[in-house]
């Protein structure tokens, strides 16, 4: 165990909720970025685009995230995945958003060593519980260059 | 009880196999980055500090995989109706660096026809540079009402 590294979070770690409050001036930036001109990204009654819950996170409270515990240097974001449940949120909409460690799993490296995969789940519920919206992201940790000791292949 | 509709499309365009219209983004400028980096909250420097991702051992700032998607979200949307997508996905394939010129593309592969007349459509998506390389490739499924929007 490394002294530096925070502990990864073990399968079914969840963080804590956090609130998501929808705004109309962060949904016009973010359509800004994404050059976007759809009248349904404007105004007082403006839906999120598809990729706008990645925004929830910048404001999660400390515990709320789920750690990966992999290499910074290392790290990738494989996947991301939305899936809406239902109308898409919409300006004003509060959600209760809370993280989930919702898969681990290693397949061996093209070059030798192992390749770490995490899926991070996070659920977006309105303050009723109902889900509304889920966020899947896939992380890899990608095999060292140089073979630590252990992984190395033995003469 | 009818929404707005913002869908050009007829039952006869939504069909497997029919391939959406072309979008092009780009030159990519830094700006774009930066834009992104502030509306996302993403604030990795390795997409708008030039020292810190040459330190790092890249030629330049890339773009955040997350823009691109943002980019195929915006083509997607704009083809088949902001309100109806119920999935999007995107898979990370290749770095995309300042003046590249991306090409968003889709397909239809799936409809189904649901009671009432509704369809759910499932489209695949791609997003490629110049040299041919891809970006991006993802997927999205979008319910699409009985008069051919929204």
């Amino acid at each position: 165990m490394t002294a530096a590294t925070p502990e990864p979070a073990p399968l079914g770690a969840v963080g804590a909720p956090f609130e998501v409050l929808i705004e109309r001036g962060k949904i016009r930036e973010f359509a800004a970025a994404m050059q976007s001109e759809s009248e349904a990204y404007q105004g007082p009654e403006a839906i999120i685009p598809p990729t706008f819950l990645t925004t929830a996170t910048q404001w999660a409270p400390p515990g709320a995230r789920v750690n990966v515990g992999f290499d910074r240097k290392r790290l990738l974001h494989g996947e991301q995945e939305y899936v809406f449940h239902g109308p898409l949120p919409r300006v004003g909409d509060v959600l209760i958003a809370q993280e989930r460690m919702a898969e681990r799993f290693s397949k061996p490296g093209k070059r030798g060593g192992d390749m770490h995969f995490a899926v991070v789940v996070t659920e977006f519920r309105s303050p009723a519980g109902e889900l509304v919206a889920e966020a899947h992201g896939t992380f890899i940790q990608t095999a060292p260059k140089n073979p630590t000791p252990e992984e190395a292949p033995r003469d | 009880m009818t929404e707005p509709t913002t869908i050009l499309d007829t039952k006869a365009t939504i069909v497997a196999g029919a391939a959406g219209p072309t979008r092009t983004f780009g030159p990519l400028t830094r700006q774009m980055f930066v834009r992104y980096s502030g509306a996302s909250g993403d604030l990795n420097p390795m997409h708008y500090d030039d020292t810190m991702a040459r330190a790092a051992g890249n030629p330049s700032v890339f773009s955040q995989g997350m823009h691109q998607a943002a980019l195929l979200a915006a083509y997607a949307t704009d083809w088949l109706g902001a309100e109806n997508v119920r999935r999007f996905a995107v898979r990370f394939r290749e770095q995309v660096w300042p003046d590249d010129v991306l090409t968003c593309t889709g397909t239809v592969t799936e409809v189904e026809e649901l009671d009432g007349g509704a369809r759910r459509v499932r489209v695949e998506l791609t997003c490629t540079r110049q040299t041919g390389g891809v970006a991006i490739s993802g997927s999205a499924d979008f319910l699409l009402g009985p008069e051919a929007g929204s």
